[in-house]
């Protein structure tokens, strides 16, 4: 017998939000539990700020030059390399429960797999060959519309429950912009739903079901992925009172003084400037009808309050399926890996939600391995820079079978000294945005604890213009160094770097098939 | 507004082609919908999710070979206008194009991914013939 992999997902979640990380809004103990018993990553980046492309990573363990994912709406081919179809092939079974999104959600033609199989109420599309080597998925989303599994379920069973969720689109197909609960921020909305209706619940539900359906003497992958606390902000009433939104402090990336804060802004590439006044929305990752500078602080309050409700259910539900997978007496063959795709601003520089904007709010990721007991391996903080990119080769050395040829990036390491051997040095990550019209490219090496992002041409930003942050002495990234003379030739070594070490873009790039 | 537009180069007589493409009747042989009627300037599909779509025929050229329809009586749609073009490049060689103009702009992404589908099936179904 092998050791068994739970692989749990949150989507848009920020470092912050753990105890383990420092985080003092949310309790997390079981999360904490992993992160003291394993390896956690202090400086751990996605290769995209967005779902899909970042996912897409996951499971290919490639840069997304390669995978060509590279923005939501644009679909992994269905050939695509995946480490579950590896670990299927090595004799795991396998699983997707939750969130996936390696195809775009919108599709009324039903073109793609994920939403077919929804559709048609199944949970394999082909048994000898099955999507993306998932022997069972069962697949939700954000809200409970659609064709994915969730919504079905809550469709024959709770129908009545649904119209509580928020609406994502607004009449128009937009992202909706409606604000909602005390304060009126956007995306928010006190959602009556019952805790155990909620899709934080379903997810791991069905978890401990597909997982109590298995043999004892089977080796399994399971890829638990929860939707939350990924907007809209909607958790269920009844678990408000976990964090009251007034006795919220402010979080330290918010700048309350407005002139202090556009003057943060306008230091860094025109885009930022450009979308914190509402005049240039370059994906459809933000209503594109809300301005940013309209905020105020008691917003950024609430919203990160309901997060951090939603942060608290999620925690709660890794503890009942660790439960479930001990009363299996699975545990001390169990690797458990956390993390998310993207970060979130929170309220961090005026901002909310995500987009080309390549800072720790939306960069810097929760991320523990919890190797199997058995494997002894001592508990550590990693603090060189690693990426999610990283992660299929981790999963491969779990299950004992060889690195696939496919992926770019050694496992993740167990300590600082193994980071060192495995060659983790440096972190990199990619941002297209082509929207009827407005462009945006910006590629971002992290290293030596400074993050550089160089712009390429686009509407507003010209090749040559970046940003350049000293993590190290502006945690907050507050002073871009870019044209400081001082740390000019840092500055190049970042770049040469960067351009020596980021795989060729694979053109021309695919088509873009819905907006996500 | 959105506008997207999606072509191929069939290595196929534009007529021939057209023939095809130009026949309203006959999209769901080419394009991913489940169901194609039509009646008079009246067209209505289907699509796999189950969502019907009424259509008025606005142009259908046969010397410029152009067809034009637009969806219609849908209280989510604010303007459409969807256009095929089959354009010559010799005699054994033709360029395919397909657009469209839509509000809201967000639909406009998917139904050029449709278009992309259908696409690659016309390629496959007259090249070389």
């Amino acid at each position: 017998m092998g050791r068994k992999i739970l692989f749990i997902t949150t989507d848009q979640q920020r470092y912050d939000a753990l105890g383990c990380n420092g985080g003092t809004i949310a309790r997390t103990p079981n999360i904490d539990a992993l992160s003291k018993a394993g390896i956690t990553f202090d400086r751990a980046h996605p290769q995209n700020v967005v779902c899909m492309p970042s996912r897409s990573t996951m499971i290919t363990g490639q840069h997304v030059s390669t995978h060509g994912v590279w923005m939501n709406g644009v679909p992994l081919p269905e050939d695509a390399p995946s480490i579950a179809s590896d670990l299927r092939r090595a004799g795991y079974t396998t699983a997707l429960i939750g969130k996936a999104h390696f195809e775009p959600l919108l599709d009324p033609f039903l073109r793609f797999t994920e939403n077919r199989i929804g559709n048609q109420r199944k949970t394999i599309d082909d048994p000898a060959d099955p999507h993306r080597g998932f022997d069972h998925m069962e697949l939700s989303t954000h809200g409970a519309v659609g064709q994915l599994h969730y919504a079905n379920w809550m469709r024959d069973n709770h129908r009545e429950a649904i119209a509580g969720y928020y609406s994502v689109l607004d009449n128009e197909l937009q992202v909706n912009a409606e604000g909602g609960g005390d304060t009126n921020a956007p995306q928010l909305k006190v959602n009556p739903i019952p805790a155990e209706w909620y899709h934080t619940n379903w997810v791991a539900q069905q978890t401990i079901n597909w997982l109590n359906s298995l043999p004892a003497d089977k080796d399994w992958f399971c890829w638990m992925s929860f939707p939350d606390p990924h907007h809209p902000w909607d958790p269920p009433a009844s678990e408000l009172h976990r964090v009251p939104w007034r006795e919220v402090d402010l979080p330290a990336g918010y700048i309350e003084d407005k002139s202090k804060r556009e003057k943060v802004i306008d230091d860094k590439l025109r885009h930022w400037r450009g979308w914190y006044d509402g005049t240039f929305v370059s994906n459809y990752e933000a209503p594109a009808r809300w301005v940013p500078a309209s905020m105020t602080a008691d917003q950024v309050r609430e919203v990160n309050a309901f997060t951090h409700v939603e942060n608290e259910l999620i925690d709660d539900a890794i503890g009942d399926v660790l439960k479930a997978i001990n009363a299996r007496g699975w545990s001390s063959d169990l690797d458990v890996v956390y993390t998310t795709d993207h970060g979130e601003f929170q309220g961090d520089f005026g901002l909310l939600f995500k987009g080309p904007y390549h800072v720790d709010s939306l960069m810097r990721l929760p991320l523990i391995w919890r190797p199997a007991p058995n494997a002894k391996t001592a508990p550590a903080r990693v603090s060189a820079p690693v990426g999610l990119v990283s992660l299929a080769a981790t999963f491969a050395h779990i299950a004992g079978i060889e690195r696939p040829k496919y992926t770019e990036a050694p496992r993740l390491p167990t300590s600082n000294d193994d980071a060192t051997n495995l060659g983790h040095e440096r972190v990199l990550t990619e941002w297209d945005s082509v929207l009827f019209g407005k462009i945006v490219h910006l590629r971002t090496i992290c290293r030596d604890n400074w993050v550089c992002t160089a712009a390429l041409d686009g509407t507003m930003n010209k090749f040559g213009e970046g940003e350049l942050y000293d993590l190290a002495n502006d945690p907050l990234q507050h002073v871009n160094r870019w044209n400081d003379e001082s740390v000019k030739a840092l500055r190049d070594d970042l770049l040469s770097d960067l351009w020596a070490n980021l795989p060729a873009q694979v053109l021309p790039l695919r088509n873009m098939d819905a907006p996500v | 507004m959105g506008t997207v537009r999606r072509h191929a180069f069939v290595e196929c007589n534009a007529d021939k082609v057209w023939s095809f493409v130009g026949a309203p009747e006959r999209l769901h042989e080419w394009f991913p919908i489940t169901e194609c009627r039509v009646e008079g300037n009246k067209r209505w599909i289907t699509l796999a999710a189950g969502i019907v779509f009424e259509e008025d025929i606005v142009t259908l050229d046969h010397d410029l070979r152009r067809f034009q329809y637009k969806i219609v009586n849908n209280s989510l749609i604010k303007f459409h206008l969807g256009t095929v073009d089959v354009i010559p490049d010799g005699d054994k060689r033709c360029l395919v194009v397909y657009s469209t103009d839509m509000e809201p702009e967000v639909l406009a992404l998917p139904i050029a991914g449709a278009a992309s589908l259908g696409l690659e099936k016309v390629k496959q179904m007259f090249n070389g013939k």
